[in-house]
């Protein structure tokens, strides 16, 4: 969505506010551990088969046999949402690995040659922004067809602006300071410069970066998800089992949808607590 | 004035030639897609050897690239828009009629952005710590709140439980249509009345611990007009540069609102078009709303220039 690149890794002040306070940064940071351990080992600690019709009753409630209630026809949610878990987790990380390698190698190449290339790479990274990202998804399913595979690569592709930006920032600036100059005065080779020097002082810009830029994923994804185009049936994540569920509210039993809700919106909010910390940490480290 | 508007054309250069590469971007999907797309026309049933003759050449599917894409480009421009692999009927037959309903819900969106997501900005950066601390949290939540969730949380609650509001479907044109998009816009407008909120109060606050604004005060003029002319008026282009963005974005988000409450927009359009690998359709609907995108930008850009023609001059450059 377009959130993300409007983004443009900002964290408001209320975020870091709370970040630095130790008891809310170590609650995301134990949510989000739990919910990564989940997704890691979701398939062996499920309670019933995810994909088992009728283990319990249509649209049941909470309840001892099955903690988050049953879905429409009988499958077991807590099993559904711990084995889904793992897309729901997983391909955001993907995503934001794969647009922070990108991008910032893009950025990096910009600040380093300038010139044309930065000339070149700043019309591309245009190009790229004018296309939503959730746009490019859809588009990428219309090419390739359903699955989780097309939009990841298309959402890592729309995400490349917003990394590439920001580095180039950082990049830029970090080159401009007396010490790069000195070290090239010092006859240190081009490359040692960029490596040992360079690369390492954005390191913390970029993780900054990374863990805001998670939420946007997993929002993104799962929206994918919920319009029917990522994960498909009978396989589950967060996204599908949120839009499967519509039909159970109607029916007056919310659980199959609330439940993956729940879980989107505590591991975003975890994610942007962790996220505004180590932009803190970032910003303290400029300094 | 002079270098204004010579940004303001390079901007327009700019602008266009970004369309152009993306219209070049969303063209090359239907090279690069795997299979034929002869199947997909033909439907389920096996064609014969002359009903695929009679496609390819219905298509042009065996003209060379470039003569296809320009056929498609001038057709863009000259009210050919292709037509359906599924439908088989003009792509802007399918377009227009839909177009209304996602304008009517953005519209709407707009509307509950600017009244609750400025308002609620002016209120945390005027009234005191607070109200600040309240409003912080409240787009907090917001932020980690996708039109998906709120959809369905609307749905139970409103449309389920209280029985207040229509669950499908987006009515008949007047009065029945504004009482079924109320949801969607509402589940739309969670997250950027979040955002705008957070950028109105930042941009206001700005302002507020400024120099000019110091000196307004000491000078004895009263708070409410230093309010208006110093504060708001310097902080608006900032607010509606970012407000320009996010409704550009509304369009293509509008697609998940859509596809939770069932109205016939250009959202679920392409998102049905996509499922059913229906490219003439997916490839205008991007095309469309990366236009819109990208337009609105440029407006956005257009009219902070206007209230105040130093941040383009001495702004980022295109």
């Amino acid at each position: 969505m377009s959130v993300a690149q409007l983004a443009q890794g900002s964290v408001p002040h209320a975020a870091k506010r709370a970040a630095r306070r130790d008891a809310v940064f170590t609650a995301s940071v134990v949510a989000f551990g739990i919910i990564v351990a989940a997704s890691l080992i979701g398939p062996w600690i499920a309670p019933y088969d995810p994909n088992e019709l009728y283990v319990g009753p249509v649209n049941g409630v909470v309840s001892l046999a099955h903690p988050f209630g049953t879905d429409d026809v009988g499958r077991d949610i807590l099993s559904r949402v711990l084995v889904g878990a793992g897309a729901s987790v997983f391909a955001p990380i993907a995503i934001v690995v794969l647009s922070t390698l990108a991008g910032a190698l893009l950025a990096v190449l910009a600040a380093w040659y300038g010139g044309v290339l930065r000339g070149a790479i700043a019309r591309v990274v245009d190009v790229i922004f004018a296309i939503p990202g959730l746009v490019l998804a859809v588009l990428a399913v219309a090419m390739f067809g359903k699955g989780l595979v097309a939009p990841v690569i298309a959402l890592s592709i729309a995400y490349i602006p917003v990394v590439a930006r920001l580095t180039q920032t950082a990049a830029s600036r970090e080159l401009g300071k007396p010490y790069i100059a000195a070290l090239r005065v010092q006859g240190v080779s081009s490359f040692a410069v960029c490596f040992r020097h360079l690369v390492p002082a954005l390191v913390p810009v970029v993780a900054a970066q990374m863990a805001v830029g998670f939420g946007y994923a997993m929002l993104d994804l799962a929206a994918i998800s919920f319009l029917g185009l990522g994960q498909q049936a009978p396989a589950a994540d967060w996204g599908s089992m949120i839009a499967s569920g519509q039909s159970a509210i109607l029916a007056g039993a919310p659980e199959q949808s609330l439940f993956p809700a729940i879980l989107v919106v505590v591991t975003v909010l975890a994610v942007g607590i962790i996220g505004a910390r180590v932009t803190v940490w970032a910003e303290e480290k400029e300094r | 004035m002079n270098s204004l508007l010579r940004t303001l054309l390079g901007r327009l250069g700019g602008l266009l030639l970004t369309l152009f590469l993306a219209s070049v971007v969303i063209y090359s999907a239907l090279l690069v897609t795997p299979g034929d797309p002869v199947s997909t026309i033909a439907g389920g049933a096996k064609p014969t050897p002359e009903l695929i003759a009679q496609i390819r050449a219905e298509y042009h599917l065996d003209d060379p690239v470039w003569m296809r894409y320009w056929q498609w480009l001038s057709g863009v421009f000259t009210g050919d828009f292709g037509r359906s692999f599924v439908y088989k009927t003009d792509v802007l037959n399918l377009i227009a009629p839909r177009f209304g309903v996602t304008f009517q819900l953005v519209l709407l969106t707009v509307v509950i952005i600017l009244i609750f997501g400025v308002g609620s900005g002016v209120l945390a950066a005027t009234r005191g710590a607070k109200v600040d601390r309240a409003v912080s949290i409240a787009t907090s939540l917001g932020m980690a709140l996708p039109t998906f969730v709120v959809a369905i949380l609307l749905i139970w609650v409103f449309a389920k439980s209280l029985g207040w509001f229509p669950v499908f479907g987006e009515g008949a044109p007047g009065r029945d249509r504004l009482w079924h998009l109320v949801l969607p816009a509402v589940s739309l407008a969670v997250m950027f009345n979040a955002y705008i909120s957070r950028v109105t109060r930042s941009a206001l606050v700005a302002q507020l611990h400024s120099e000019h604004v110091d000196t307004a005060r000491v000078r004895g003029i009263p708070r409410a007009r230093i309010f208006r002319v110093h504060v708001f008026r310097n902080a608006s282009p900032q607010i509606l540069a970012i407000a320009g963005t996010t409704i550009a974005g509304l369009f293509a988000a509008s697609a998940i609102a859509e596809q939770a409450f069932g109205l016939g927009g250009l959202g679920s359009l392409l998102t049905e078009a996509a499922a059913r690998k229906d490219l003439p359709v997916v490839q205008l609907v991007s095309l469309l709303l990366v236009a819109i995108f990208v337009v609105l930008n440029a407006v956005a850009d257009l009219v902070s220039a206007l209230i105040d023609p130093d941040s383009v001059a001495s702004g980022r450059q295109a």
